[in-house]
């Protein structure tokens, strides 16, 4: 299988995905500040805690405008948790914080009794051969694409809400495809399968 | 097809030094010494997440538990809880290293209560989860007929002295993503859940409750969920002793109109 390049700036779910990884027999190498992506491999972007941490921390190790321009030139980019959201334009979370803005659209909080969502829940797509199926997610914030058509999956929450997305060579999973069990980590076998 | 986030349930696994299990029986097979097995055998059965407790009485024996964490790490596929003994922020950030997604505190958090802001500012309010152990007073110090628990630390042994529903708003104000609540009364009881205390935990406080203690069977969970409005429950010996599956416990809740994750 495709080796992978796995987005390394400290901390959030780094761990947790490198293990799925390892259990998919998925190769691949961690890249940040000291060993760039080159765009030779698909790229993993995780994530955990703020929208605007998250992007200092790219811009601290360079590494916003290398994906930026990676992922325009074509590399096969999947954005989990805030890393997915970075992939939008900004987030009520950080006011004033660009994201990686290769999707259109806005990230915003849930009006709901409970913030943050954990748990598991139930995802559906448009798509006919993207099953169904239920995810753990633990998150304040989902995205808003611009574009109907980027939706991969919704589910609910309070509301329903943008799951997951894809289009042209970015793709995004707001839940945690590392911790959902089988259904999750079969989400990212897909994911590099499709992209090799 | 559900629209609403899933009620959960979590089995809870107890360590001491690092290894052993104690009385776990699982149908013909007994398990002993080794929780991963019983994990991924959880998993299989549809767990939606599992809590580890360390009682390991010295400090020495839960230097095992990283071992232990990393292991259950490479196996697990679903989230996992580490709990018990855990007193400082380095201890969190050596379970969270190690692999744990979220690691509970209960009465170091009591002792120093700094150290829940400590948690949710270095490593996020998602992986704090906050276990408080609440006994029912008949004390009425505020003269109001409310029904009112004490916090117990010390594994259940001594009060306190704090009221338990203002000590979870308190522990929610300062970061904690989640509340463990286990009753005193009905632990081990097999009793049943204490429905009074869950719902005004959960319908009150802006995070996930999750109830523990007294669990006997489907029709504890069902009312946990219906009537003490739980996000999430936990339980230990009725997995344990292979009397109920979660995926027997889950089926009878679809029937009940609760909405949990099948597998």
């Amino acid at each position: 299988m495709t080796e992978v390049d796995l987005v390394d700036i400290g901390g959030g779910n780094i761990g947790s995905i490198s293990r799925c990884l390892e259990r998919l027999s998925i190769p691949f190498r961690n890249v940040g500040a000291s060993k760039p992506p080159d765009g030779t491999r698909p790229l993993i972007v995780p994530g955990v805690g703020a929208f605007g941490a998250v992007m200092d921390s790219l811009s601290a190790a360079g590494l916003d405008e290398t994906i930026r321009t990676l992922a325009r030139a074509g590399t096969p980019c999947l954005g989990i948790c805030i890393g997915m959201q970075i992939l939008f334009d900004s987030s009520t979370e950080s006011p004033g914080v660009k994201g990686l803005g290769l999707l259109k659209g806005g990230v915003v909080r849930f009006d709901a009794p409970k913030v943050p969502q954990i748990g598991w829940n139930y995802i559906t797509s448009s798509h006919s051969d993207w099953a169904p199926g239920y995810v753990y997610f633990v998150n304040s914030y989902y995205a808003q694409p611009a574009v109907e058509d980027h939706v991969l999956y919704r589910s609910n929450y309070a509301g329903p809400f943008c799951a997951a997305v894809q289009h042209a060579n970015i793709t995004g999973f707001q839940f945690h495809p590392e911790k959902s069990s089988t259904f999750g980590h079969n989400l990212i076998e897909r994911w590099v399968r499709s992209v090799n | 097809m559900s629209t609403d986030l899933c009620k959960r349930i979590i089995p809870c696994l107890d360590v001491d030094n690092g290894v052993t299990v104690k009385g776990v029986k699982f149908g013909d097979l007994r398990i002993i010494g080794d929780p991963v097995e019983l994990a991924v055998l959880y998993e299989k059965q549809g767990a939606d997440e599992l809590t580890f407790l360390d009682i390991s009485a010295s400090r020495d024996e839960r230097a095992t538990l990283v071992k232990l964490v990393e292991k259950v790490a490479h196996n697990l596929s679903i989230p996992f809880t580490v709990g018990g003994g855990v007193s400082s922020l380095d201890d969190v950030k050596r379970l969270l290293a190690s692999g744990a997604d979220k690691v509970s505190i209960n009465t170091s958090a009591v002792n120093k209560p700094e150290l829940v802001e400590q948690i949710a500012t270095a490593c996020g309010s998602q992986c704090c989860v906050v276990a408080i152990d609440a006994r029912k007073t008949t004390t009425n110090g505020s003269g109001s007929s409310e029904p009112r628990w004490e916090v117990l630390i010390k594994g259940g042994t001594v009060s306190a002295g704090r009221d338990a529903f203002e000590w979870a708003v308190e522990c929610v104000e300062r970061g904690a993503g989640e509340i463990l609540l286990t009753s005193w009364d009905k632990d081990g009881t097999l009793d049943g859940f204490d429905l009074e205390m869950v719902r005004l935990f959960a319908e009150r406080l802006p995070v996930p409750v999750i109830a523990s203690g007294g669990a006997r069977d489907a029709g504890s969970f069902i009312d946990v969920f219906t009537l003490g409005h739980a996000d999430a429950a936990l339980a230990a010996s009725i997995f344990h002793d292979g009397t109920w599956t979660i995926g027997a416990i889950k089926d009878q809740l679809t029937q009940a109109g609760v909405t949990v994750r099948l597998c």
